[in-house]
């Protein structure tokens, strides 16, 4: 039941018939509780809606980090916006595998993530390069004269830089 | 006619006890090393390393939740992760001993940091291939952690061995003194080579193998000397500690043995 075809058909799309689509939409709204300014389908968190063979509507979640503490907050609101909208049926499954990886982020939460002052993951998948080599732009500045002060910060997701051209500090959120 | 059909479920319900134990084994060093890790919260050398040994930990936990969830499971018995974490008395906990020993100064936290991510990073790269899917699925996310685990603790041992030479001198006291725990890590007993044979994992003699290397590369750069190979006298994943774990777990269960199944 935890095919990786559900990460495909998430990623790309896929057919979705009209109460898929709405639910996505639905999904879309539910923000992500430590970024706010991300939704959870920005996150790639969502891995599949999809009206299955026993009528009722499978909506699979991924955590993003084994240890976020946000992942059962996540779960919740998954939960209550679904029962909100009338899906209380709805069956909330949590998927392993294929793991969440950064490279799910999609083109428009990387562009909300910059533009609230994160320096987006770098757009290559995180396994074809070396993420500690990789520059990073600053989220403010532009400049790719930065430097990175700790692996770690303020959340699982995020690393600690600096810019050396405006000075400011930033949190890069991390490829893996 | 019930002596072939008998056999095979006495050999699963065999094989069952092994991989929960297994399971749990990971588990508990995952849960007991993140334990030790959250004692640095608010006591680290700056403020970035505090935040990295309280995230490496969260990461620890994270993992230690799913695999105690899933050796739950396993066994049948209705326990869960919070029963499994603290319900069971340290002779029941079958984490590595290197795992419970105290954090001491920054090197040895680091020293036993790095020694066990390496050890982490090539057996969960080994058990993403598992003959069982939900441990492949657990190891494949928690190896993506692990490798930044180790980037950290790696990127600190040279830093430290190849620093100062007091950074070096508390380094090597450090690796003195935890080296004897590794051979643990190295040595397979009946239970790995169960699970070696039923394509669980793979056998421990190829990760320990690939972690002696990449230990010793590591090693050179950081200019710290190996020590001499030492015999084998820790059981710690067979329930046989030191007495620091009685300690921690100690500090770890608090709450829920002075109060049984208190909530939030």
């Amino acid at each position: 039941m935890r095919a990786a075809g559900h990460s495909a058909e998430a990623l790309a799309g896929g057919v979705r018939t009209a109460t898929e689509q709405r639910v996505w939409q639905l999904l879309a709204a539910v923000p992500d509780p430590e970024i706010p300014v991300l939704s959870i389908v920005d996150l790639g968190i969502v891995r599949y809606v999809r009206s299955a063979a026993d009528g009722r509507l499978h909506v699979g979640i991924t955590p993003t980090y084994s240890g976020c503490p946000a992942t059962a907050a996540i779960h919740d609101a998954t939960r209550a916006a679904l029962d909100e909208a009338g899906h209380a049926d709805a069956l909330l499954e949590e998927v392993l595998s294929p793991p969440w990886t950064s490279d799910w982020v999609t083109a428009e939460g990387r562009a909300k993530l910059a533009a609230f002052g994160i320096a987006p993951p770098a757009a290559a998948p995180a396994a074809a390069r070396d993420a500690a080599a990789a520059p990073v732009a600053c989220p403010r500045c532009g400049s790719l004269t930065t430097e990175r002060i700790s692996e770690f910060g303020s959340t699982p997701c995020k690393a600690h830089y600096r810019c050396r051209a405006c000075r400011e500090p930033f949190d890069h959120f991390k490829c893996i | 006619m019930s002596v072939p059909a008998a056999a095979p479920a006495r050999r699963d319900r065999a094989l069952n006890e092994a991989l929960f134990r297994y399971v749990l084994r990971l588990a508990d060093t995952s849960l007991v090393l993140g334990q030790r890790l959250g004692e640095w919260v608010g006591h680290a050398p700056a403020l970035e390393e505090d935040l990295g040994l309280a995230n490496l930990a969260l990461d620890l936990i994270g993992q230690a939740r799913l695999l105690l969830t899933y050796a739950g499971e396993i066994e049948g018995k209705g326990r869960d992760e919070d029963a499994l974490a603290y319900l069971r008395d340290a002779p029941e906990f079958v984490n590595l001993t290197l795992a419970e020993q105290p954090n001491g100064d920054f090197a040895h936290t680091i020293v036993r940091q790095w020694l066990i991510d390496a050890w982490q990073l090539e057996l969960y790269e080994g058990l993403g291939a598992s003959a069982d899917t939900r441990l492949a699925a657990i190891a494949a996310k928690a190896v993506k952690e692990t490798r930044y685990h180790y980037r950290f603790s790696s990127g600190w041992l040279v830093r430290l061995g190849d620093g100062t030479a007091e950074s070096h001198a508390r380094t090597q006291q450090a690796l003195e003194t935890l080296w004897r725990f590794t051979e643990e890590l190295c040595t397979p007993d009946e239970i790995d080579e169960r699970m070696a044979a039923a394509g669980i994992a793979a056998p421990l003699t190829v990760a320990a193998e690939r972690w002696g290397q990449r230990v010793a590369a590591d090693l050179r750069q950081a200019t710290l000397a190996p020590p001499a190979r030492q015999p084998h006298p820790w059981h710690g994943k067979r329930g046989v500690h030191t007495e620091h774990l009685g300690h921690l777990l100690g500090e770890m269960q608090h709450l829920q043995r002075t109060y049984p199944g208190v909530r939030w």
